[in-house]
């Protein structure tokens, strides 16, 4: 019985050590973020020998950051949305209509999914460069309803496969309309995919880096990301600020993990599982 | 003849929106790019040239780039195989009932949440200056310089934060393989007197096969196409050292706004990652199904 008890000791701290090897970057830059730029050279692992918000204020008034951020929500909000809409809209018609052209876009989706990004961005960047439409918040947006509906329409199309008919057909004899119908029996019940949609695109959109700085040009339309990006590039030398920055920029995103962990855990693993 | 036009007004509601955006954002550019890497655009010029498969052939003499395509296979080969070690360890230690399992498990997947630039730049400040402050004052000369400005420390930089990055998803998925592990199989086991190395090779392993092939996908298909960590850590230097392939065909195409040749480096970088995923796919479900 001891044994066992010794054992999982060892185990404990073995565990205990290695997340304090994960948090440890965390905290070092926590840490630095109140302290001045002089007294982070002479020693990254004192602590600051007064509390000062000040690196925050500078920081985020320097990297625009409420601009970055307000951007970024609606970018965020007005993609998922999209995606949630027409994803499931569509996948609803390609489970319930087995026409010719509904198995043929289905299965085209399925097949894009394994192109990279990568091996888009530069003819996507010539098109709407030469169509005008770049440096525009609602491209981008756009975008990512491209980019995100294969793999949305192919969640919502496996689990509207396992919702009985019998429901819709209720609807249909009291005469409502396909779209009615839909919106009014369907949508509800697909709640659990939507929410694993929302979770996986939400974190997804809000940290991506390489479309964004492809589309958006102007310093005033940048994402948080964006501008982290910029903002540390010009400030590098200011470590304190720098500092500040990065934690200025994973705070929302922690927040929302501290309230929605188990969500957002599993809507993960569900849609790395699929 | 009613009810076709019935359901092309149908498909135009529910499926038109999808159809468009899925057209004119995915397929045609990704076909156009195609169409570009047989031309010779610089992105300005308005007239380009077809020149066949020239661009490919160009590009197997393009030493950069063979250095950042085998730099990648060996960075993605190192990631993975860590990435997968350490998750499977971490998730085995975290289904054995210890305490504050699940305290630990959400610290651990922090990381996965933030983007690839933060992280990047918080790395670039602890291998700038936190460990080479604590290499000077303990005396340890492996961490007494920054490792960011030598080549090979610093591809190994790239690589622990990588592992870093993914472990804690990864083992997400390896504890939920685990959890799914019916217990009497293992209690029959500690019965018929199989020790702990036994158990773990001869039953969870095998038993855990499904989740191996998830998780491999997966890291491979992430580490291949690694950008923003890769720019914000290294910025691929020193002397353009650490400069995975999807950092070349950014700088090919929009730095040095060869777009054609640019667009033929994304095409054989989708073609590899394509082919070694599929290989790894088909090897593991085949030991899925043997196991």
């Amino acid at each position: 019985m001891s044994k066992k008890v010794y054992k999982d000791y060892i185990k404990f701290f073995t565990v205990l050590l290695i997340s304090l090897l994960y948090i440890l970057p965390f905290i070092a830059v926590i840490i630095n973020s109140f302290k001045t730029t002089n007294d982070i050279m002479a020693n990254p692992l004192s602590l600051p020998t007064k509390f000062s918000v000040s690196n925050y204020v500078k920081a985020a008034e320097k990297m625009t950051y409420l601009r970055g951020f307000l951007n970024t929500l609606i970018i965020t909000f007005f993609s998922i949305g999209g995606i949630v809409v027409f994803s499931a809209m569509t996948a609803y018609l390609f489970v319930r209509k087995k026409w010719k052209l509904n198995r043929l876009v289905f299965s085209l989706m399925i097949a894009s999914m394994i192109i990279p990004f990568q091996a888009i961005m530069i003819p996507l960047v010539k098109i709407y460069g030469t169509l005008n439409l770049l440096n525009n918040m609602w491209t981008l947006i756009y975008m990512y309803w491209g980019f995100g509906a294969a793999f949305a329409v192919f969640m919502y199309h496996g689990f509207i496969k396992g919702i009985p008919y019998e429901l819709e057909e209720a609807a249909y004899v009291e005469g409502a309309t396909e779209f009615q119908t839909f919106w009014k029996v369907v949508f509800p019940l697909l709640k659990p995919v939507t929410t694993t949609i929302v979770i996986l695109d939400g974190l997804w959109i809000w940290n991506d880096f390489l479309l964004p700085s492809l589309i958006l040009i102007s310093a005033e339309k940048r994402t948080l990301q964006l501008s982290t990006f910029y903002f540390y590039g010009t400030y590098t030398a200011d470590y304190g600020l720098a500092m500040a920055a990065l934690i200025l920029t994973i705070t929302p995103i922690i927040i929302v993990y501290l309230i929605l962990q188990k969500n957002i855990i599993n809507g993960i693993l569900k849609g790395a599982i699929k | 003849m009613k009810n076709k036009a019935k359901n092309v007004v149908n498909y135009i509601i529910f499926a038109g929106i999808t159809t468009m955006v899925f057209l004119t954002v995915v397929i045609i550019p990704f076909l156009y790019g195609v169409y570009l890497t047989l031309t010779d655009w610089n992105g300005i010029e308005a007239t380009k040239k077809y020149v066949g498969i020239r661009n490919y052939i160009s590009i197997l003499n393009d030493s950069t780039f063979l250095y950042s395509f085998t730099l990648t296979l060996k960075y993605v080969f190192f990631s993975v195989l860590f990435i997968n070690l350490i998750a499977f360890l971490l998730a085995y230690l975290l289904t054995s009932g210890i305490k504050g399992q699940n305290v630990f498990r959400i610290a651990l997947f922090t990381p996965n949440l933030i983007g690839g630039i933060v992280l990047g730049f918080i790395w670039q400040f602890i291998f700038n200056n936190t460990l080479p402050y604590i290499g000077q004052k303990i005396g340890l000369g492996l961490i007494s310089n920054s490792w960011l400005a030598s080549p090979q420390k610093a591809f190994w930089a790239l690589v622990i934060v990588t592992v870093w990055q993914y472990s804690g998803y990864m083992m997400m998925i390896y504890i939920a393989g685990l959890v799914g592990i019916p217990q009497d199989i293992i209690e029959a086991s500690t019965i018929d007197g199989a020790g702990q190395l036994t158990r773990i090779t001869k039953i969870i392993l095998p038993l855990l096969a499904p989740s191996f092939t998830v998780s491999v996908f997966l890291s491979l298909q992430r580490s291949f196409m690694v950008y923003d960590l890769n720019l914000a850590l290294t910025k691929g230097g020193p002397f353009r050292s650490t400069e995975l392939v999807s950092m070349h065909v950014y700088s090919e195409a929009f730095l040095s706004q060869n777009y054609g040749i640019g667009q033929a480096k994304a095409i054989i970088l989708f073609i590899t990652v394509a082919i070694i995923t599929s290989i790894q796919v088909y090897l593991s479900k085949k030991a899925e199904v043997e196991a």
